[in-house]
């Protein structure tokens, strides 16, 4: 433990902490924009914010950056500093341009509210803004590089975080800029939609694209018949942007609003998540049991991860569950199963779903298999974000909203399906099932807690009949190497297999911590949205998808029996290698 | 170009620079004296042999003046901005052939021919203001003049063609 003082009073912090984390424990914060508060990312010490310095000395030490170290007295505020602060500040508005009110980040933006907290009301510096145009070649994630600060998050979280490298700097000083590798758009680079970057930029460079034109004009044309699905992790994300307390579950309050909105039915992916599992955990069965396959089972519900997967390690297409992600599922049976029985033209159907991912809006038209229905199976996805912003545009009073429940029989979810919002859920879920499977018996206890929680890679293994099944769960991409770099060691050594099923979500903590989730991603946050979803798990009475109700009765009713021709056609999907350059 | 010609010959290049650090900047001077520039089929695959992302490969040419993305014009035209020839209306000289080849400093004109490039000191101060075309140098030259030296390097391109 490092002694010190800051700003007169006395600070006790762990070692190599820096002066800006321990100056934030003693509730004094010092303004930074290049440095999040997201442990995954590292400080560039970009921004020349956070400077301080040790008591008597002139120089300026950057916070971000600088250990705190046994005996330092810091001064965080002070006129010069402050006044430096207000310069550096001046400075990055001297080349940004002055969009923001029709700014993606009005209102939730770090440079606009670092310039209100300094009260800047004058621009003295000459304006210089880099024409550099707008990058929407993907359709999900929109560059905006003349409103970027060179921060280096993205870059970072691109690089280091997700091992992408679609990202980077090019040119230097003044001309330094962030862009794909060589000048390419952003389609043709490695990039992977999980939306990291636009997660952590602190200003309007990187945002989604905004979809909820879109999803209104479908919902103002009387034509259309409007279905909404919400993905597991928004439940208890999207309270933030209406000041409930982190982790909270809004659920039902959600179900009110989109009603309000004008949906005709009101469905939950958690429901589809529980027919993911039965299609999912049945082809882990054949595999594992019945020998029908190879071994190890990859997760596949993550469209980020599926599209790294098919750019750098296609050697694992044969490993890849070929069920479809949750929410494709839930599109196809609304404009199958669902139209059918309420007589609805399903060429009048408009699926919206709301995710907490950026991903989701490439996904959808990601290849033929997407449009299993006869029509494309989702027509749009919001983003956790889009949705708040939705409810707002909407009149709705999110906060003091009645809780009102979901559709039949499309939003009825088990406990499985609702944990697939954090990262070990899937895995969890679909333990609980493939027990079962195996055994017919039921579960003592449903809960895998090995699974649970934030460490990159976890691994463990269950006993199931005696035979041992071994298990993997990945999160952030850059964490996967590891574990595939596992299997095809054992592979070429022809050594037992290290893992029988892995799980892989993009991102830090799962959808959680997706990309389309409201700002300000931390450990922490990560941590209490998952709580949120595992508390959700514990109140339902129904705990695994193969046990809800509803989900037998869609099997019954429509699709047969899981891996049935009927939902290979409607419920799977292929992959395919794609050639874009290494990384 | 021939993916396999390039591949034989950025594998020689990166080859006997292989093992030793800071050798992604040696071997990018290497492939510029060999292709003119750094074109992109290149660097893919140098990024393939080095192991080194693209996206870093990209950093570096663009960090260094010294690397170029595009093929050289026919004729270089470095213009000296060293402190003898700026004081002696380098400036003016350089504004003159912006204007005339419709180029910008770094760039190279659509016909291939020319490109333009600002240099500090080629030593030789005396001649100020100086330019430099190809490995001649020009000295004392007034704006006047420069329309009249770049159309002898264009006339020359020209009856060349025409043989």
């Amino acid at each position: 433990m490092v002694k010190a003082v800051i700003n007169g009073l006395k600070v006790e912090v762990p070692e190599k902490t820096t002066i800006l984390d321990a100056a934030r424990k003693a509730q004094i914060k010092i303004p930074t924009l290049c440095k999040h508060p997201d442990s995954y990312l590292h400080a560039s010490a970009a921004c020349g914010i956070c400077l301080v310095r040790v008591k008597g000395s002139k120089k300026m030490l950057r916070a971000c950056c600088t250990p705190l170290e046994e005996g330092m007295d810091i001064i965080t505020h002070d006129p010069e500093i402050v006044a430096i602060r207000r310069t550096v500040v001046e400075l990055f508005l001297s080349n940004h341009p002055n969009e923001c009110l029709t700014c993606g980040r009005n209102n939730n933006c770090e440079l606009q509210s670092l310039v209100a907290d300094f009260g800047i009301r004058e621009e003295f510096y000459e304006k210089i803004v880099k024409d550099i145009p707008k990058d929407d070649s993907t359709g999900n994630i929109v560059l905006e590089p003349r409103k970027c600060i060179n921060c280096a998050r993205c870059v970072d979280v691109c690089q280091n975080v997700q091992d992408v490298w679609a990202l980077t700097f090019l040119h230097r000083g003044f001309n330094t800029r962030m862009a794909p590798a060589g000048d390419i758009s952003l389609a043709d680079s490695p990039c992977v939609r999980c939306g990291q970057c636009a997660a952590h930029c602190p200003t309007g460079a990187i945002f989604e694209k905004d979809d909820t034109v879109l999803a209104w004009k479908a919902l103002r044309d009387p034509e259309q018949y409007c279905v909404v699905q919400i993905a597991p992790a928004v439940r208890v994300a999207l309270g933030e942007a209406f000041g409930f307390p982190l982790g909270a579950n809004v659920t039902k309050k959600i179900y009110t609003a989109l009603r309000r909105m004008g949906f005709k039915a009101i469905f939950d992916t958690n429901f589809s998540a529980d027919v993911t599992i039965m299609e999912e955990a049945s082809e882990f069965v054949e595999r594992f049991a019945h020998k029908k396959g190879p071994l190890p089972l990859i997760t596949t519900c993550c469209p980020s991860w599926v599209d790294f997967m098919e750019k750098f390690h296609h050697d694992m297409i044969p490993h890849f569950s070929s069920a479809k992600s949750p929410h494709e599922m839930m599109g196809v049976l609304v404009k199958t199963y669902y139209a059918e029985k309420n007589k609805l033209d399903p060429a009048k159907l408009k699926v919206i779903s709301v995710m907490p991912c950026t991903a989701k809006k490439f996904e959808i038209s990601r290849s033929h298999d997407m449009s299993a229905s006869g029509f494309q199976d989702v027509d749009v996805v919001l983003t956790t974000r889009e949705l708040a912003r939705m409810i707002k545009q909407a009149g709705i009073d999110f906060s003091n909203l009645p809780e009102e429940d979901s559709d039949h029989i499309l939003g009825d979810y088990s406990g499985a399906g609702t944990i697939f919002g954090a990262t070990g859920g899937v895995m969890e879920a679909a333990l609980r099932t493939a027990y079962s499977f195996v055994t017919g018996k039921k579960l003592p206890k449903v809960e895998f807690e090995n699974v649970r929680g934030l460490k990159g890679v976890k691994e463990t293994s269950i006993k199931i009949e005696g035979a041992e099944v071994k298990i993997a769960v990945a999160h952030g991409l850059a964490n996967v190497e590891y574990v595939l770099d596992q299997v095809r060691k054992a592979q070429k050594e022809g050594k037992p297999l290290p893992y029988h099923f892995i799980e892989v979500m993009a991102c830090p903590g799962g959808c959680v911590g997706g990309g389309g989730q409201p700002y300000g991603v931390t450990d922490e946050l990560r941590t209490a949205r998952a709580k949120g979803l595992y508390s959700d798990d514990e109140a339902q009475t129904v705990r695994c998808s193969h046990e809800n109700p509803y989900v037998q009765q869609l099997y019954k009713e429509f699709l047969g029996k899981p891996l049935s021709e009927k939902a290979h056609h409607l419920l799977h999907t292929k992959y395919q290698p794609l050639p874009i350059y290494r990384r | 170009m021939d993916k396999a010609v390039i591949e034989q010959e950025v594998r020689e290049i990166a080859d006997s620079w292989k093992g030793k650090e800071g050798n992604l900047i040696m071997v990018l001077h290497q492939i510029q004296n060999r292709y003119g520039y750094v074109p992109r089929e290149v660097s893919l695959v140098l990024s393939e042999i080095l192991d080194v992302p693209l996206a870093r490969i990209y950093e570096v040419i663009t960090f260094y003046h010294f690397f170029r993305l595009t093929p050289p014009g026919k004729h270089t035209i470095s213009v000296c901005m060293g402190t003898a020839c700026y004081l002696k209306g380098g400036a003016e000289i350089l504004g003159e052939l912006e204007h005339l080849l419709c180029v910008k400093p770094g760039e190279t004109t659509k016909d291939g021919q020319f490109h333009l490039e600002v240099v500090r000191c080629l030593g030789c101060c005396g001649l100020a203001p100086v330019v430099k075309i190809g490995e001649k140098v020009y000295g004392g030259v007034k704006k006047k003049d420069v329309g009249d030296i770049i159309t002898q390097y264009s006339e020359d391109s020209e009856a060349k063609t025409a043989a």
